[in-house]
């Protein structure tokens, strides 16, 4: 008998129709920044600030597809992914500040502003290098990677799972956020960076650019969900499925789930940088508040609200948690946080299977 | 089987709590032999597999696989080393198929690279498919494997110790929750498998013990009570008294 000759099962052409509505999302998305070019008294036209929330926005849902491969596939439940987005985004934000050059307030051929302001008289060693695009980007991966090699290798191997891991975790993205808040880091204490000017020789504020960083981060997107599937549609993902599922029974038969684990949460957190570092210029500010533990639980939380282990409903959930989110702190500022949190405990109790379960309880 | 390794449990205690659930447990496992290992509720039978696979270590004694110390080893490794598990309550991936948990079972290098870029060939998807035939789940091939039943579960695990090749098995109660005539199959099957490998088969079921018709270690209280064939020990008069004294 031929397996592949059976049907499809109704759960894979659910996954199909998803996937073909994520595609047209995508393509509406790709419109956007041309609908912004229409004039404003157009139907059509899409406000600069739309455009702009909806970049930030593609960023939250590569942070997101990256926490389901390590959540959703893995099993890994980290409260701490907010940390990877941010050392992304600093190493972004360490190349911004380099480009500033003498444009800075002290005028200061090489030193940031912060640092001439901080008596700073060089620059201090950590930041070398930075002034390269190709360095800061291989930064933008290693440094979120290298801290995911490492706490992850420290507590997989202690085989540290579950709720501690995820103490853990948070515990990380703390410890780092009070490190970033101190001045003598070097990294612009409480204020961080801002007033970056240009990047690859572009100055930042013009729409050519803000459109540039709009369709990279739609690619980042479209090439992060690409690789995530291709990772849990090989063997490799159902390696991660069963230790999210069985561990112990998965190292029984030979796998050495350190090595797995280890290997999807440094990929994750290196998408989780990417994300970070699209980011930044974006919003054109990186401080210490993008390592607060809250930043990590939401993020958390868009991917159970839209349905972990599916991918499609991280991006799903990402959208439509910070549209909500958007648009509830217009409309009452005060009840975000009870939303917020009024939203998760009804996702875990009524619908574990986030949104895309609800469209497979339709199909059945 | 020449060139196969022996399995050497020597002096082995295991202690939790100050209970001794392995006490002094010596055993040895012939190449390509076929032992069954009984013992009432709580003898050690399971903790015996569980220091044999890594899964616990030793308070004291020696573990050996041939040349190698397994207690030295963790549980990927020996399982790697060609010592293959079946657990008293069938362990599986429920979110997966059939198919893809025997996928997962067939031996084929390990690492995430290597499982990334695995492709199913040919050959491999036709010995799938042969052993799902062999253990009757062929029409069950793309069902999640958490839907089959408790029987059919049992056969899953069989079949994907099967898929891992191993030198060793170690088969833990697999007639539980078997029909008469499944469990005439599955004895049929274990026979079958020695010879080309060790066998150590744990089972309440007299039955089917006897049906395996070889050498069987009786074992209570964390030590070997008696040991030899089917009729030996069950005329023993210290096993007697264990199984029909309590
Ligand atoms: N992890 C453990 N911690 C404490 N006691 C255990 C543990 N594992 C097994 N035991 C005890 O060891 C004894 C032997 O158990 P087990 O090996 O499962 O027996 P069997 O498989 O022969 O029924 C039992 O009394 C059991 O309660
Ligand atoms: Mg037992």
């Amino acid at each position: 008998m031929s397996l592949a000759v059976l049907p499809a099962a109704p759960d894979a052409r659910l996954r199909l129709g998803l996937r073909a509505g994520l595609g047209l999302f995508i393509l509406l998305l790709a419109v956007m920044p041309l609908l912004n070019l229409l004039p404003v008294s157009h139907p059509l036209h899409v406000s600069d600030f739309l455009v702009s929330i909806t970049g930030k926005w593609i960023c939250y849902a590569i942070l997101a597809l990256s926490l389901d491969l390590a959540w959703g596939y893995a099993g890994i439940l980290s409260l701490g992914h907010g940390a990877f987005f941010a050392l992304g985004g600093y190493a972004m934000g360490m190349h911004l500040m380099r480009l500033i050059g003498p444009r800075g307030s002290y005028g200061h051929p090489i030193l940031p502003d912060f640092m001439v302001f901080l008596g700073y008289q060089e620059l201090p060693w950590y930041w070398l290098g930075f002034d390269s695009f190709p360095f800061a980007m291989l930064m933008v991966l290693l440094v979120p990677g290298t801290l995911a090699l490492v706490v992850g290798w420290l507590s997989f191997r202690s085989r540290i799972t579950g709720v501690y891991l995820s103490i853990l975790t948070q515990a990380m993205t703390f410890a780092l956020m009070l490190a970033f808040f101190r001045n003598d880091m070097g990294f612009g204490g409480n204020n961080g960076f801002t007033d970056f000017k240009e990047l690859l020789g572009q100055p930042l504020n013009t729409t050519a650019m803000r459109s540039g960083l709009f369709y990279a981060s739609l690619l980042a997107l479209v090439l992060s969900f690409l690789l995530c599937l291709r990772i849990t549609r090989s063997k490799y993902g159902r390696v991660l499925t069963a230790i999210r599922d069985a561990e112990s029974r998965v190292r029984f038969l030979g796998y050495d789930t350190t090595r797995h684990k280890l290997f999807a949460f440094v990929l994750s957190a290196m998408l989780a940088g990417v994300a970070g570092a699209l980011y930044v210029p974006q919003v054109g500010i990186i401080n210490p508040g993008e390592f607060s533990p809250a930043n990590s639980i939401e993020a958390v939380i868009w991917v159970a609200v839209g349905g972990r282990g599916t991918l499609v409903g991280a991006v799903l959930g990402a959208f439509t948690v910070n549209g909500l989110k958007t648009w509830l702190t217009s409309a009452a500022p005060d009840l975000w946080l009870f939303v917020l949190g009024g939203l998760f405990v009804l996702v875990t109790l009524f619908l574990p299977k986030g949104l895309i379960g609800l469209a497979k309880g339709r199909t059945k | 089987m020449s060139g196969g390794r022996r399995l050497y449990l020597d002096g082995v205690s295991v202690v939790f709590d100050g209970f001794r659930a392995l006490n002094n447990l010596s055993l040895i496992v012939e190449p390509g032999e076929l032992r069954s290992v009984i013992g009432p509720n709580g003898a050690g039978k399971t903790t015996m597999m569980d220091v044999i696979t890594g899964k616990t270590r030793p308070t004291q004694g020696t573990v050996n696989f041939g040349e190698i110390d397994l207690t030295r080893m963790d549980e990927a490794g020996i399982a790697n080393l060609g010592i293959g598990r079946k657990f008293q309550k069938p362990t599986m991936f429920d979110a997966l198929t059939v198919f893809e948990n025997m996928e997962l079972a067939l031996k084929a290098p390990r690492g995430p690279i290597a499982c990334l870029r695995w492709k199913l060939t040919g050959g491999a998807r036709a010995q799938i498919e042969q052993t799902l035939e062999e253990i009757g789940l062929q029409e069950r091939a793309q069902d999640l494997a958490g839907i089959l039943s408790h029987g059919q579960r049992q056969w899953l695990e069989i079949g994907m110790l099967l898929m891992q090749d191993p030198e060793l098995l170690l088969v833990d109660e697999p007639v539980a929750g078997m029909t008469d005539a499944e469990t005439e199959q599955t004895a049929a099957l274990l026979v079958r498998i020695a010879g080309r490998r060790s066998v150590v088969v744990v089972e309440h079921d007299l039955e089917f013990v006897r049906a395996l018709g070889r050498r069987v270690t009786v074992l209570c209280d964390g030590s070997v009570l008696s040991e030899g064939s089917i009729d030996h020990v069950q005329n023993d008069p210290r096993v007697i008294e264990v199984y029909l004294g309590r």
